[in-house]
């Protein structure tokens, strides 16, 4: 079925957005900061001369030198080079379970805002109530449930950020259904699935996204702090709340073992909240964005 | 105003229930048994059907689920399985702990938060402006259990100023407060800035200072008054959040409060503190957004007309 709509793309040519996004100074450095990690995390073994769960017991608690420029840990393995791995356990399971929880959210919300009835009303009762609820709270039962390790972490975190989306589709959807292009979509003989799909969700797409980007950055947080109770990703795969969790136990003989790690989380997520910022400013959906207490 | 409370209590009323069916149900999906943990291994299984039947485990989900429900609204939280103590008693001890550093963290990031936010504002766009935003932005995205030990780190062990856990003595209490507080630093100052910058937009200021006003009196007595709103409310919010959020900081500064009763309870499957640990938090959560939601509409009179 071809209704002759004006299909009003959400994303007004998605590489200018990131050009402008890229145009501003906090957005740049951001930016490249973001790109620098991501490479980093892709070309970790060309990266660095050591393997990850290379044990060099006489090599243990070295502080940072030119061998090891973020020092070595209690078992002598190169902090650097865990670090490079652990960003690709800490940004994988984090971007993952968010696009999980951005999928699931977006089907429920869009379901919910378009249908309306009994579905809306369970669906928003439901948000509504897990939303509430601090993110940390609903990941500790959840991998409690599912067990320790990376795909706990990820159904936890894509659970406990689900509400978010599935509230900010719904939103965007009942504000969107009244438009009159979708009154005419619809004359035409549009069915459900063509409206919603060709004309509600791409309209609601550019503040989900944005929002699931911000996310992220906190869910590399929440990975981080679940990685600190001894449920994340499990020994040897480095992930950098898993090396937080060692380096609490050496905190006063090895210091460098826990700041590098935390560091980086930090300066990631701040460049994640920047260049958010920045996109907000680009796509010009400040107004979109409900914020959480 | 009265009738909006009354209506908003209500609601209270079926969340409160599926709260409590959900905190009921999800423990009996985690895996591992809390009696294995009390029996020695090899026991007979007549000593364990025993067991089960003493704590009521033998019964169908509904009918546990019911004599649980029944004895919560009597003040009856059963009792510990591995503490062997009445729940009600390890909660009665661990929520003072809790409310206090709560409480007080909630007090330090408003004191700092609106302090912030307000000089934002009064320098907006300038560099000032640009440094305090920055480095809220920087101190909300610290983990706070990374933040907790480093400083523990600095001022327990390097300078020796606070004891680095425990809560025997009140300064154990700052690098805590500390912690969470920073956490909700961020979020209160730029509330306060924004809300700010909102309202000396509006036309009723442009009116004051035609009629000649210090800039000064306007921006305090007339601008921050109406900036407050979403600011009080945002606080009430966090009321239960700062106590569910503090889980993390009670674990690393080792403080006995629902956080540390509430992860070691997880890691022993011990199921009737687990489960009135969480309730406690949830009704904090709950607690809080229903404050929010009334200091709100007395407030602001429009909320009230929409919630009938």
């Amino acid at each position: 079925m071809t209704a002759p709509s004006p299909v009003s793309s959400a994303l007004p040519g998605g590489l200018g957005v990131l050009r402008a996004a890229f145009g501003r100074p906090s957005g740049a450095i951001a930016g490249g900061w973001l790109v620098l990690i991501v490479l980093g995390a892709i070309f970790a073994p060309l990266l660095t001369p050591y393997a990850y769960d290379a044990q060099v017991l006489k090599e243990a608690f070295q502080p940072p030198s030119l061998a090891h420029p973020l020092g070595t840990d209690e078992f002598g393995r190169d902090l650097l080079t865990r670090m490079l791995y652990g960003a690709r356990t800490s940004l994988s399971v984090s971007s993952v379970s968010i696009l999980i929880s951005v999928a699931a959210g977006m089907t429920l919300g869009a379901a919910a805002g378009y249908f309306g009835g009994f579905f809306d009303r369970a669906v928003t009762a439901v948000a509504d109530l897990t939303w509430s609820f601090p993110e940390i709270l609903i990941a500790l039962i959840l991998v409690a449930i599912i067990g320790p390790g990376v795909s706990g972490t990820m159904a936890a975190i894509a659970v406990a950020y689900l509400a978010q989306f599935a509230r900010l589709t719904r939103a965007q959807i009942m504000t969107l259904k009244a438009e009159t292009y979708v009154e005419a979509a619809r004359s035409l003989g549009a069915g459900h699935a063509h409206i919603l799909f060709r004309h509600l969700i791409p309209n609601a797409l550019a503040p989900v996204l944005v929002s699931a980007m911000l996310a992220t950055g906190d869910a590399i947080i929440l990975e981080a702090t679940l990685g600190f109770f001894g449920l994340g990703a499990q020994p040897p795969t480095p992930s950098w709340g898993s090396m937080m969790s060692s380096g609490s136990a050496l905190l006063f003989k090895a210091p460098w073992i826990i700041v590098f790690p935390g560091l980086a989380v930090a300066t990631t997520v701040i460049a994640i909240n920047l260049f958010g910022d920045a996109l907000i400013a680009a796509l010009d959906i400040r107004d979109k964005l409900g914020s959480k207490p | 105003m009265l009738a909006y409370a009354i209506r908003r209590i209500l609601m209270l009323v079926p969340v409160f229930l599926a709260v409590s069916v959900v905190i009921f149900l999800i423990l009996h999906f985690i895996p591992g048994d809390p009696i294995d943990n009390l029996l020695k291994v090899g026991a007979p299984p007549e000593q364990r059907a025993e067991m089960m039947a003493r704590y009521g485990l033998d019964r169908p989900l509904p009918v546990q689920y019911a004599i649980w429900l029944g004895k919560l609204l009597t003040g009856d939280l059963g009792t510990a399985i591995v503490a062997r103590r009445p729940v009600a008693d390890l909660i009665g001890q661990a929520l003072p702990h809790s409310l206090l550093l709560g409480g007080l963290a909630l007090a330090f990031s408003t004191v700092v938060g609106v302090t912030l936010g307000v000089v934002a504002a009064l320098n907006k766009d300038r560099f000032l402006d640009r440094a305090i935003m920055g480095g809220v932005l920087f101190g909300s995205t610290l983990p706070s259990f990374w933040l907790g030990l480093l400083l523990i780190l600095v001022f327990a062990v390097g300078l020796g100023w606070f004891p680095v856990s425990g809560a025997r003595t009140w300064s154990s209490l700052v690098l805590p407060v500390l912690t969470i507080g920073l956490g909700g630093t961020a979020l209160v100052a730029r509330i306060t800035r924004v809300s700010m910058v909102d309202i000396a937009a509006k036309d009723f200021v442009l009116l004051l200072h035609a009629k000649g006003l210090s800039p000064m009196r306007i921006q305090i007595r007339h601008v921050l008054r109406h900036a407050l709103i979403p600011v009080v409310t945002i606080l009430a919010l966090r009321i239960g959040w700062i106590l569910g959020g503090a889980v993390t900081v009670e674990v690393v500064f080792a403080r006995p409060g629902l956080g540390t009763l509430l992860i070691k309870a997880l890691s022993q499957h011990d199921y009737p503190v687990v489960q009135a640990s969480l309730l406690m938090l949830a009704m904090a959560v709950m607690l809080g957004t229903l404050l929010g939601d009334l200091l709100q509409a007395a407030m602001d009179p429009r909320v009230r007309g929409a919630l009938s």
